[in-house]
């Protein structure tokens, strides 16, 4: 467990540090100036949300070809990084459209994209807590998951054709592109700072859902040797009631 | 037994299962028309703005109805656990989700075939020169409609409340859909109808990755 707080503790001093490096110590930005400055978080909740559905798609996939559980958790602890991130990037996004666009929100085909992908990702989970059974739930949602994940290029491609207006990619975006050398290393300090925290939160979750898992397999043998937790637990809470 | 055969057996079911309660047709169509009739109070049905608005509340109709009429399709199989009998044939889970496809495909279509010329009257929409090019864009947006639809019907089947998560399921992973089949129907619309093949190619796109992906999936969909 010392392994495991000293890495919060890490986690915890990165994410700081890179809030501090984004707003003091990153050079103004010519045109946009202090409003530019959220898009290091934006970029990096950006990547950590693709990584995260990306490991979701993954774990969906080889729940129904292997059915080991480990995957339905992995499943489940990824989409909800991923729905996390997500949220953390529309709400940038939209604080920087205000000021730098003059509107909060455009039905651009990526603004687009990303806010389907959230409502996708929120109905996996509402579906999980639907269902019941655990070796159903796993299967049907992973199968929701799996569509979901091959939708969000169809969406990503019917907006474009349609309609655009997000600024098209900085770094890597051709001529002219690239970023300041000062801009750039506090970008790589926030985007590891975010992976770091959103790698600390997967793995929590993971552990919760595994924890889960050995609880309800613990009631079920219980309940088969006939003391049951379930019955045992309510008595004992009727007793308690006046 | 081979795929077709066996999809065209639990086609036939699910067509004289519907022949003798005509129950969901009807109740579809209705609410389609409900749908259609009040949009016309949302917005002033002349004509140019019936060319703006039209497409785009025809197929919000069709994806309502779509998504309310496609609960049935799994979910009747629910109460007399008709579902386990149908797994114990001895045929391919695709056969059956396939089957239910095509009754699906077929119900929702005669529906829009009956509300498109009524659509057409109350929105004063000549739809006389493109019958063909729109029954084009109707059949692959329908498609795509009830690929996604039957499969997330037997998803929502095994969940609790079922009737609203159905929906909530869908219609999100129907917005490419539902872009694609509105500007495909609107360039029909317009003063000179041209219909714009690179909307129709989407579709198609579209139909071809779920139906791929059904294909797939389909034994893990239906497993006990």
């Amino acid at each position: 467990m010392k392994g495991r707080s000293a890495i919060t503790v890490v986690s915890a001093a990165l994410i700081f540090f890179a809030g501090y490096a984004a707003l003091f110590i990153a050079p103004d930005e010519s045109t946009m100036h202090e409003i530019q400055r959220v898009f290091y978080f934006h970029l990096g909740s950006w990547m950590a949300m693709f990584i995260a559905l990306s490991l979701a798609f993954v774990a969906n996939v080889a729940w129904l070809v292997t059915r080991k559980p480990q995957w339905d958790w992995l499943g489940v602890a990824s989409v909800e990084v991923g729905v996390v991130s997500c949220t953390a990037g529309l709400i940038t996004g939209v604080l920087w459209g205000r000021p730098a666009w003059g509107i909060w929100w455009t039905w651009d085909a990526r603004l687009t994209t990303a806010f389907i992908l959230w409502i996708l990702y929120i109905s996996y989970l509402l579906l999980r807590g639907l269902i019941e059974e655990p070796q159903r739930r796993a299967s049907l949602s992973a199968i929701f998951g799996i569509f979901a994940f091959l939708d969000a290029p169809l969406v990503y491609a019917s907006n474009r054709l349609w309609r655009t207006q997000h600024p098209s990619p900085v770094i890597l975006g051709g001529e002219n592109s690239g970023l300041d050398p000062t801009m750039g290393k506090v970008l790589i300090v926030c985007i590891v700072a975010i992976m770091a925290v959103m790698i600390l939160v997967l793995v929590d979750r993971y552990r919760l859902e595994r924890l889960r898992h050995e609880l309800d397999e613990l009631r079920l043998a219980a309940n088969v040797r006939g003391f049951g937790a379930d019955s045992g637990s309510s008595s004992m809470l009727t007793k308690g009631l006046p | 037994m081979t795929t077709a055969r066996a999809a065209t057996i639990v086609l036939t079911k699910e067509l004289r299962m519907e022949f003798r309660a005509r129950e969901l047709l009807s109740t579809t169509v209705v609410f389609a028309l409900v749908v259609v009739v009040l949009f016309s109070f949302a917005f002033d049905p002349t004509a140019g703005e019936s060319r703006r608005y039209g497409p785009g509340l025809l197929w919000i109709a069709f994806l309502f109805a779509g998504s309310l009429m496609l609960n049935p399709s799994f979910a009747r199989e629910q109460s007399n656990q008709t579902l386990d009998a149908l797994r114990l044939a001895p045929v391919s889970p695709f056969a059956i989700l396939l089957g239910k496809m095509l009754a699906n495909l077929i119900f929702l279509g005669v529906a829009e075939v009956i509300l498109v010329p009524v659509f057409a009257v109350l929105y004063n929409i000549s739809i006389a020169g493109i019958v063909g090019r729109l029954a084009l864009v109707l059949g692959m947006g329908t498609l795509g409609i009830v690929i996604t639809g039957t499969v997330f019907s037997a998803v929502a089947a095994h969940a609790r409340m079922r009737e609203l998560l159905l929906p909530l399921l869908l219609l999100p992973l129907l917005a490419p859909l539902l872009i694609a089949a509105v500007e495909a129907t609107a360039s029909l619309f317009a003063e000179q109808p041209a219909l714009d093949r690179a909307w129709l190619a989407f579709l198609a796109g579209f139909d071809i990755v779920f139906l791929t992906a059904s294909w797939l999936l389909a034994d893990f969909l239906l497993e006990e």
